[in-house]
Parts: structure tokens; sequence; C-alpha cells
């Protein structure tokens, strides 16, 4: 078996279409997109249809995406943006870093921020978000979807919660594991601020962007030149973007039956690990979680111990998010906050799949699964 | 009008990617696209990928590996040095020096800085765009923690003295920042011996991708971050790393740094010519910036009795790409603040072109130019009543 890359949370094999455009425009959009001779104004003219694609992605106006370096400058420019001195801030306790650090450093600064807690599904629970909303709240920043255990928040009903608790309070949804891997129509929505990434879905590392909705002020966290209507300054990357504006389009298009067939790999793979004993299924196959991701424990192996049997069969998962991968008990914060046990949290592996997976890729792994553990369990005892 | 030949010459706003550097690229974004940070070999290969580009970065500056951290460009790295540097040295003080003829990314981030309670100095330039060392030192006070000078500006080509500031900084134990965007593959650059403690670059600048730059960090200045997150950068700069774009740029400062001095005096033999033939064949020309500190590849002149937009446009037209002021600053009318600030007045300020050279320009690019410009600013004076009224009335 070729490699079976099951870890597409942590970034995704972008498209050759992808690489295609991003030479294409180092080749011969090389131009600078503020510049006015006529190599500027055709770089400029392909920002323009990167970012409607893009819009398209989450029926978003052109006008409102704001391009960034990636997912994590788009959640601290959302944050850092909107807040002012001393105001209160809501989130969960199982956020991306690039939202908890921000927010554990604004704390420092006399912040006043409310961790909601999740229940075992990995879900906020509305009343605690209602009854934290006060009169000077002024962000609430949830996740749409789990980076580890794939559970979806009830985006809509967060969001009428808020409008009908305090008007004053903006929105800002991570959207960076849910887009292009569930529908999303932001108007429908009714959110002020997402951020999105496009290595996630098949585009280029090193960009990502925010969706500000039309008529909000941010104040910028890169200052200079002043592109991207002064929010976000900095020499566009032209490339990248397009490359994202092209994944996007890639993705957009039958989403439906894309998300269908991650289901399906998901259903196939939860139905073949009856036949393992001895595990826990940390993201069902429901309705509140995505089809991306399944979260199991193995109970009696260690999870990166296992990571690396299964690397041996050409297998790619991870143990939790990669960005604390290297440090697995003194990071992971998402297992335990829905209550797993220790031993279940350290037998934990994220498979995460994209539409490009197959069920085949999915038989491979069981086989390999059964092998790796037979061993690796034998030797604990 | 248009025409075949094109002649860019506006490599200061931004360069062509080298196609060695897009090929050393291309396997990060096929084969080899695993997240830096996951654990197995296909991450691990992405891992060293990265050290090694920050080592090929670190040797062209003369700093550590662990003192770069890789960027989203050079804007970030700019916000991030004086937003970092200021935050984190508050309690030593709230006085921070810079010039009048900095990028707008270290400009417009003073400014912020002042509406956040601190104080900044705007040191003057003299009319070559050299900063004025006096003034900069008699503007240190005991609550000084910065001094962002950059290392050779982007619209007029003026190199400061550097090393000086260096001095100058490390004496009174304040933390030197430069922007040397425009430097790097220019100036032989040593953050050692001269005494830098920060400095920002942008791969686009010397024939590497857009949307990749990098910060310098001498080790021990502290900073505080500017993006906060999954703890990569060795939990200075969160976020997925841009693996192509890093080992993009460590094979661009390889190339641009590998010789300094034979590029530049093949650039510079270029500029020379072109410069020389502008101010020889059009009269009521300046030349802006300094006479020989400044960059090889940097022509920057004004044209009395002009607008350099219409100018431009009929460059454009001629296949022509050069700038007025800086890419990021074209689309405004304002004059440059850089111009302004070596003296310039507002109406010769407006009549200003800048040509930067690069690597791919040719004699016959030279002789083009040398052959259209003068034409086009003849025709732009003949449309211009100030010119009417200055040959009816001046001669």
């Amino acid at each position: 078996m070729k490699l079976v890359y099951f870890d597409n949370s942590a970034t995704t094999r972008p498209h050759r279409e992808v690489v295609k455009e991003v030479s294409d425009c180092m080749e011969n959009y090389f131009g600078n997109p503020s510049s006015a001779h006529r190599l500027g104004l055709g770089a400029e003219k392909k920002m323009k249809q990167a970012r409607e694609k893009v819009a398209r992605l989450i029926g978003a106006l052109p006008q409102e995406i704001i391009f960034t370096s990636g997912g994590s400058e788009a959640n601290n420019t959302a944050i850092k943006g909107v807040i002012t001195p001393g105001c209160h801030i809501i989130t969960s306790k199982i956020e991306h870093p690039s939202v908890l650090r921000v927010l554990q450093k604004l704390e420092k600064s006399g912040y006043e921020v409310t961790y909601l807690s999740v229940d075992s599904r990995g879900i906020i629970k509305l009343e605690e978000l209602e009854n934290s909303i006060k009169d000077n709240t002024k962000l609430v920043t949830i996740m749409y979807v789990n980076n580890e255990i794939g559970s979806i928040q009830p985006v809509d009903k967060i969001v009428e919660i808020v409008r009908k608790k305090n008007k004053r309070v903006k929105v800002h949804i991570d959207a960076v594991q849910a887009a292009g891997k569930i529908p999303i129509d932001i108007k429908k929505l009714d959110v002020d601020l997402m951020s999105l990434s496009a290595h996630k879905i098949h585009g280029p590392k090193g960009v990502g962007a925010l969706y500000v909705r039309k008529g909000i002020k941010l104040e910028p966290l890169i200052l200079g030149g002043g592109q991207e209507w002064e929010v976000r300054s900095g020499t566009e990357n032209l490339p990248g973007i397009s490359g994202f504006g092209v994944a996007a389009e890639i993705i957009s298009s039958n989403l439906n039956e894309k998300i269908e067939h991650v289901k399906g790999i998901k259903k196939h793979f939860i139905e073949r690990l009856k036949e393992i004993d001895n595990i826990v299924i940390n993201s069902p196959y429901d309705d509140n979680h995505i089809g991306n991701i399944l979260n199991v424990s193995f109970e009696g192996v260690r999870g990166e111990v296992l990571l690396h049997a299964l690397e041996d069969y050409n297998i790619f998962v991870s143990t939790g998010s990669a960005c604390s991968s290297k440090k697995v008990s003194e990071k992971n914060y998402v297992l335990p906050s829905i209550g797993l046990k220790e031993c279940h949290v350290e037998g934990a592996i994220r498979f995460s799949f994209s539409y490009i997976n197959t069920v085949d890729e999915v038989d491979y792994t069981i086989e390999a699964l059964k092998k790796s553990l037979s061993f690796l369990r034998r030797l604990k005892k | 009008m248009d025409s075949k030949r094109i002649v860019y010459m506006d490599h200061a706003a931004t360069t062509y990617v080298k196609p060695e550097v897009l090929e050393a690229m291309l396997p990060y974004f096929t084969e080899q696209f695993g997240n830096p940070s996951s654990v197995y070999t296909l991450g691990r290969k992405s891992r060293s990928a990265i050290e090694e580009a920050r080592e090929k970065v670190a040797k062209a500056i003369g700093a550590l590996p662990e003192e770069i951290y890789f960027t989203g460009g050079g804007s970030e790295a700019d916000n991030w040095a004086i937003k970092g540097a200021a935050f984190a040295n508050r309690a030593k003080g709230n006085h921070i020096i810079t010039s009048k003829i900095e990028h707008h990314a270290i400009l417009n981030t003073c400014e912020f800085l002042e509406k956040q309670g601190f104080e900044v100095t705007y040191v003057s330039v003299d009319e070559n765009g050299v900063i004025d060392l006096e003034e900069l030192k008699n503007s240190i006070t005991d609550k000084t923690i910065l001094i962002s000078i950059m290392f050779a500006n982007n619209e007029i080509g003026t190199i400061q003295p550097i090393e000086e500031i260096g001095r100058i900084a490390k004496e009174r134990g304040i933390i030197f920042h430069t922007d040397a965007v425009q430097a790097i593959g220019n100036v032989e650059i040593n953050v050692k011996d001269m005494n830098i403690d920060m400095l920002s670059l942008a791969a686009h600048k010397f024939y590497g991708p857009k949307g990749v730059g990098a910060l310098y960090v001498r080790k021990g200045i502290r900073i505080e971050n500017l993006i906060h997150g999954g703890g990569q950068e060795r939990k200075r700069r969160g976020g997925t790393e841009n693996l192509p774009g890093i080992v993009g740029l460590g094979k661009a400062i390889e190339l641009a740094t590998a010789d300094i001095e034979g590029h530049n005096a093949r650039i510079r033999a270029l500029r020379d010519r072109l410069l020389n033939g502008i101010l020889e064949k059009i009269p009521y020309t300046k030349l802006n910036g300094h006479p020989e500190k400044r960059l090889p590849g940097n022509i920057n002149v004004s044209f009395k009795f002009i607008e350099g937009e219409g100018l431009l446009l009929l460059l454009d037209q001629s296949g022509i790409y050069g700038s007025t002021g800086s890419a990021c600053s074209s689309g405004s009318l304002d004059p440059s603040h850089v111009l302004l600030a070596i003296g310039l007045p507002h109406e010769i300020a407006h009549g200003s072109l800048r040509l930067s050279l690069g690597d791919k320009n040719t004699e016959e690019d030279v002789d083009y130019v040398l052959d259209v410009l003068p034409k086009i600013v003849q025709r732009l004076r003949d449309m211009s009543p100030l010119y009417e009224n200055f040959i009816k009335g001046g001669r």
C-alpha cells in the first residue's frame, strides 16, 4: 500500500491544480499587486478572483475577506482587533492554542475571560453561555469544529443567544476545521468574524483569511502599507492567495457529495473497529461530530507508540493536534475536558480524513491496527 | 500603442522568483507536504527542511540559527519587532527612536504605540536621506528602550550608517532594530559586527517567494509575541509553518548572498550608465538620495514640471515598469514622506520616478529606457503649463 495519509486535520496535500496555480503566479504574475503598472494590475486581478472564490466558500462578499498568513494570524487579528481595554471575552476550554494563548495573555493585561466547559460530546453548554454574557462582554469566540474530536458547535444557536442578550457583542468563529467540511452560509449564521486556513483544504501553507462582516472596524495586528483595506498590511502573498482561491473553488464544488464520502469513510472505520477490543470512540458517527475526524482511544497502548507502529505501515495519523504533538501529556486539554480518563487520553489517536481518502485505505489501516495492537498490547502485559 | 518589449525596473517593489528557488519549493507542495509539527517521518522531514532554511538565513547575516524566526513577511517582522520590544520593555522606559523615512510598517506601528502611551522621536535626515547621527544621539534619554532605523531606504536607496548606530545603541544599552528588507543581497550584513539586535527581512525582495519573511532576534533580547498560537518557532510565533515558503526563503537568501560584490558590480554599472544617461539627456532633473551610499540598483529622480503618475502611465505603455514611490503607497496621491523628508517641495516630489534594477536587466534594457524616457518626459512637459510659463518667463 502506498502512503495512507489520515492526518488531514494537521495539514493536507495541496491539490495538483493548486500547485500549478501557485507556480504559475510565481512565474507569470510576480508583480506587486499594489504597483500601478500592468504587471501589478495583472496581479491585482488575480487577487480579486481569489477573493471571490474564498468568499463563495462561506457565502460572504468579496470585500469581507481579508487575507492573512494563516489561520493563527486570522484568530489573533480577530480577537485583538475588536476588544477594548478591560473588556470581557467568552470562549471555550477546547479552543485552538491560537485563541487560548491570546486570551491567556490578555488576562494578564487586565481583560476578563470566561472559559466555557463542554459536555461529554465536546459541545458547549448554551445555558452557561447565556449566563456568562455581561454588559461589558465584547467578544464571544468559539471554534466551529474542534480539531481533535471534531465536535460541531451549534453556531446558529450561539449567535441567537448572544444577539438576544447583548447586541454589542461580536461573535468570532474559528472555522479552520469547518470550512470546506460543512456547508457554511455566513449570512444565515449571522456571525461577525470567521477564520479560515488554506492548508486544511488542500491549499498552500502560509495563507489564510479572516471574514470581517461589512461595517465592522478592526484594529489591525500588522500595520504598514495599508493593504487589505488597511486591516492587514504587507505585500500580498499572491501565489498563496491564488492557490487558496483554487482550493476553495475545488472543495466548494459538490461539497455535499464530498461530505457524504467522508462520512462513509468514518462510518466504515467505526464499523470495522468493532473487530478490535478495548477501544473507546471519542468522536462518534453522529450529527454532533464531523465526518472528517475519528478520535479513538486504544486501551493498553500509548498513542505515540501506536502512531509510530502505524508509520511502519506507511500510515500517517496523529495523537492530538499537530501543533501540540510533541508534548502530548503536557498539552492535551481537549480530551480531559470531555471527561476522558487519563489512560484513554494516553492511548488516543486521531484519524482525520479528506474526501480523497478511500474505504480501501480504512481496511488496510484496520489490518495494520490489529497487527500493531496485538504486538504492543502483549508487550505491555 | 502597447510595446512588445518589457523592461521591469521595479525590483524594490518585488522581484520575480528565481527558477532554482521555485524548484526548491515544489517538492514541499507535493510529496513533502507534512506538517512540520507532526512527529512521524513526513513531519520530521518538513521540520529538517525548515531548520536547514533557518541555518541559511542565519549564515547570510552572521546570526545563530536559533536567533531566526520565520514570519509571514517583512511587515509582520517589523510590527513584531517594534511592538514586541516596546511592550516587553515597558518597565524600563517608553521612548522609541526611529527616523522620518522608515517604511510605513515601522511608522504606523510607532504611531500606534504613541496612542498606547509610548513616546516616539522621528529623527530627521539630510538632503541625501542620511540619518542625522547627532540628532539621534541627542534624542536618547534614560527612557529610550528601542532604536529602529532602516538599513537602506526603499524609495531613494540611501544606505544608513548602521554600524555607527549599532555602536551608539550598544554603548547606551538600547535595543537596535533595523529593517533590512531592501538591503539583503545588496549590502554585506553581519549582525554581530554591526551590533544589530533585531533585523527584518522579506524573501520577495531578493528573488524569493511572497508571503514569507524573517525576524532575527539576538539571543537574550526579550520581545513579546505578535501571533500567539501552537508553539511553533520555539513558542514565539504561532501558526503552521509556511513550509514551501520558508524553503524558498532559505534558497533565495543563499543565492542572493553568495556573491554580493559581483552582483553589485554588475547592477551598479548598469544603473550608473542609466542614471548618467538620464541626467545627461533630460534637463531639470534631480537625483534623489545619496550619490554613492545607495543601493546598487536604485535610481530615484525628480523631473521638474511633470506629474509622476502620468509619467508612469506612459512608461507602462512602452513596457517600462517603474514606480513613483513605494508600491504600497502607489495608490495614494500624497507625495512620498521620504521625498518630503529630504526637503523636496511638493511639486518636485510629485514628479518623481523610481527605477530599481535587478538581476535580469541588461544593457539593452538601459538603451531602451534611455531612448524612451527622455521623449516621454518631453511630451509631458510640452503639455505642462508650468513648463510653458517657465520657458516663457525663465529664459
